[in-house]
């Protein structure tokens, strides 16, 4: 019998590597996959709860976390692109005229 | 076999996540994120969602990895830049960080012993496609208004962000 805790540990490890990937890769795209990797984790914790407690309402949730997912993909790209049109790279590092 | 059905997906999905994190190659990276959502997606099947794991393969799988795909190729920036971290402690410190948060998962774990069992009873379809979208349209009516917002004002700022300006 698998429990709801597999399903839990799987996420965690699943966060754990999205929050690495944020902090160990130096392109932006990469950062940003990393933190759809992180929605993706905390969705399956959530499916995992909705299962557990034989609700529908989590899956309501994560149906918004997808859709609020797509939008902010697309948004970032656009933004990415725009960054990559001026600057010639995708470092993040390089991407510091915000510093105050 | 039960533990098989889950075992088999799971494993999947963290190969691929790791296999992401260490690709040089952006296309590399996205096309073993894809194997991830896929793999995540079988799991959803596996808890009683039905109706997410169509939406997962159809937005994720299909629409997120495809959009990163084309900006990827778009920009030609398959390759990372090689330089280190303008911050020289940035690498070691997500190292340990990562590693704190995975003994505490394991601390978690330990204290507690899979007590908690998933009842699986196929029969009772609690999150089949029709009960979701009744939860959908009663319930939640009010967020998914707001959703289908949230998606205009995207649709707008990305046509804007690209507006050619004279």
């Amino acid at each position: 019998m698998v429990s709801t805790l597999m399903y839990v540990a799987l996420s965690a490890i699943l966060f754990v590597i999205g929050i690495l990937g944020v902090t160990l890769r130096k392109s932006a795209l990469m950062v940003f996959m990393s933190v759809e990797l992180m929605l993706n984790a905390a969705n399956l914790t959530l499916v995992a709860f909705a299962n557990q407690w034989k609700s529908v309402d989590a899956q309501v949730m994560v149906f918004f976390v997808i859709t609020v997912a797509a939008a902010e993909v697309a948004v970032g790209l656009a933004l990415l692109v725009m960054i990559f049109k001026r600057k010639k790279t995708t470092d993040i590092d390089l991407m510091n005229t915000l510093r105050g | 076999m039960d533990v098989l059905l889950f075992g088999i997906p799971a494993v999947v999905a963290i190969v691929g996540a790791i296999a992401m994190l260490l690709s040089r190659n952006a296309v590399h990276s996205a096309l073993y994120l894809l194997l991830n959502f896929a793999a995540i997606s079988v799991l959803y099947l596996l808890l009683q969602a039905p109706f997410l794991f169509a939406t997962q393969l159809i937005v994720y799988a299909g629409a997120i990895i495809v959009l990163f795909l084309f900006v990827v190729m778009l920009l030609g920036a398959e390759r990372d830049e090689d330089a280190p971290h303008a911050n020289p402690w940035q690498n070691r410190g997500a190292i340990v960080g990562g590693l704190l948060l995975l003994v505490e998962i394991c601390l978690l774990y330990v204290n507690n012993p899979g007590t908690i069992p998933v009842a699986v009873d196929m029969d009772n379809a609690f999150a089949a496609p029709a009960e979701v979208a009744k939860a959908l349209f009663t319930t939640h009516l009010l967020p998914f208004e707001i959703a289908s917002f949230v998606l205009l004002t995207a649709l707008i700022g990305v046509v804007v962000l690209h507006q050619r300006r004279s």
